[in-house]
């Protein structure tokens, strides 16, 4: 792929990953670790090639039936994207309003959730106010609170310290335990070594796939 | 300290920062469109007032003109028209004027004259027609004739098909106004929207790759344009009501002016203008962003 007329920033890439896996996207930075997840999570198109999520080409899908697989996808951005006027609670509601839930449905769900991920305190706080690694936290618990078929993690423990990170890698687990296949791409060299899932390392836009660094879980 | 978050009492915020909803400049643009249109309509009511009072005084009655001939004075030929005329069905009276009174009639045209004897006035018969069936020119015109009198009929429709071309030429131009400042409002609505997509690029960023649909965003923004429109529009509305309602004091009972004469029921006119803003709002907002929404 590439943005507008630049340089190919992906090529040659090609992959399948099977329901219900979990892998790493590792590689120095600008390799194309995030551009590779924004093809996935439907934010980029791929310029040839394509894209295939649950049994459908997504790269070629018209633009109305995007929304329907998004809603299918959770995804913790790089940058966030949190929305700085909504409370870290409408923060994580937020993708359950989308999909049309009633908030009678959701509300202690999405408590229960934010208390989880050490929020339980700071459900009303706006985004400006909290920590780096509690924003982290919230684009977390946001992108897991509809309890997506695929989860792509973008840095997600890029802002914590290292017993945070692995609270976080855990929740990861476990989500990837009850189904959800997750991608998660990272400089966290720590955090692939000790786990034992498959990585995809990315270098100049070329894709490398490596076994798994850690020991058996 | 305020008190601790409680879920169960939450409810939703708005996806987009409500700060946005309180531009002074939009409200303000708004509201004078709004006070515009709606003065125009009471403008149009008053107008049509105007033109029905005038029409129907003067269609209740009409004029002859008789001219003596052969050997009869000119005063038996008026009273012989007068009686032709009371007999024909649709005419309630018919009373010849006396010389001075048709004298009077044209004297701003003609200026002081010495000796009326001197002069042909014509003499004339004011008819009174009834309202319901009024006998028409043509009637009078052959029932004159019939008695052999030389008379002109003057049942004054050229006049009233003057008014009721220039109430016409009235209603056409306040509805062009009308629709021009609906216009200039959406088009309004229409730059603000797309401000605000600017403006909230990020928002509209969050939304679609959480999956939102194009229509559930440029809703948003359909509703809060609608909302501000609505509100504006009220404003408007009222400060129109209120100079009508003045105009309608200061010029007592017939209004500002007989030509324009506004009744308290026409401030209801203004009613529909909140609605009808919103609708116009609406529609700007959804089209500008459905349009720019797609684009992205
Ligand atoms: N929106 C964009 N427009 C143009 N070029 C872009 C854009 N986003 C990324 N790139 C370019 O694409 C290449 C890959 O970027 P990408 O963000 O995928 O790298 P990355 O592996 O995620 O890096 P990092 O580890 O720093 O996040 C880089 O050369 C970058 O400059
Ligand atoms: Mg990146």
């Amino acid at each position: 792929m590439r943005y507008g007329r630049g340089p190919e920033v992906l090529s040659d890439v090609s992959l399948s990953l099977p329901r219900g896996s979990f892998h790493f996207v590792t590689g120095p930075s600008g390799a194309g670790k995030s551009s590779l997840l924004k093809l996935i999570y439907l934010a980029s198109r791929p310029s040839s090639g394509s894209v295939r999520l649950f049994g459908e080409d997504v790269a070629a899908m018209p633009a109305r039936d995007l929304p329907r697989t998004r809603r299918r996808i959770g995804v913790v951005f790089q940058d966030l994207l949190l929305l700085d006027h909504l409370s870290a609670f409408d923060n994580t509601a937020l993708p359950l309003r989308i999909a049309g839930h009633k908030a009678s449905e959701y509300r202690n769900d999405v408590a229960e959730l934010l208390t989880w991920v050490g929020l339980g305190a700071r459900m009303d706080a706006l985004p400006p106010t909290l920590a780096g690694g509690e924003k982290q936290r919230l684009a977390i618990a946001r992108a897991v609170v509809n309890r997506p078929e695929i989860l792509l993690a973008d840095e997600p423990t890029g802002n914590v310290d290292h017993e945070m990170a692995l609270r976080i890698y855990r929740l990861f687990v476990e989500l990837n335990r009850l189904g959800t296949t997750i991608i998660i791409a990272t400089h966290d060299q720590d955090l692939v070594a000790r786990s034992a899932r498959p990585v995809l390392h990315l270098d100049k836009g070329r894709l490398r796939p490596l076994p798994p660094q850690g020991p058996a879980e | 300290m305020s008190e601790p978050f409680d879920p169960a009492r939450w409810r939703p915020a708005s996806f987009l920062p409500e700060e946005d909803a309180r531009d002074p400049a939009l409200l303000f643009v708004v509201a004078v469109l709004c006070f515009l249109a709606c003065l125009t309509a009471l403008g149009v009511i008053a107008g049509n007032r105007a033109a029905q009072g005038w029409a129907s005084q003067l269609t209740g009655e009409a004029t002859v003109i008789v001219r003596a001939r052969g050997g009869e004075t000119p005063d038996a030929a008026a009273a012989r028209a007068a009686e032709t005329l009371a007999g024909v069905p649709g005419v309630t009276e018919a009373r010849a004027l006396e010389k001075e009174k048709a004298y009077e009639l044209i004297r701003p045209w003609l200026g002081d004259v010495a000796d009326l004897d001197d002069l042909p006035v014509p003499r004339l018969v004011a008819v009174g027609l009834d309202d319901k069936a009024p006998a028409t020119a043509a009637t009078l015109d052959k029932a004159l004739k019939g008695q052999g009198l030389d008379a002109v009929v003057d049942d004054h429709s050229v006049w009233i098909k003057d008014i009721r071309h220039a109430a016409g030429v009235v209603r056409w131009t306040a509805g062009t106004l009308l629709a021009l400042i609906a216009g200039a409002a959406a088009a309004v609505v229409a730059y603000a929207t797309r401000a605000g997509l600017a403006a909230r690029r990020d928002v509209v960023e969050v939304l679609h790759l959480t999956g939102a649909e194009d229509s559930q965003i440029a809703n948003l923004f359909e509703l809060r344009f609608a909302r501000i429109a609505a509100l504006s529009g009220a404003a408007g509305a009222l400060g129109a009501a209120v100079l009508g309602a003045v105009l309608r004091l200061v010029g007592g009972g017939q209004g500002i002016t007989p030509a324009l004469p506004i009744a308290w029921v026409d401030l209801l006119a203004v009613l529909p203008c909140p609605i009808l803003a919103a609708l116009v709002a609406a529609v700007a907002a959804r089209i500008t962003a459905r349009r720019l929404i797609q684009r992205l």
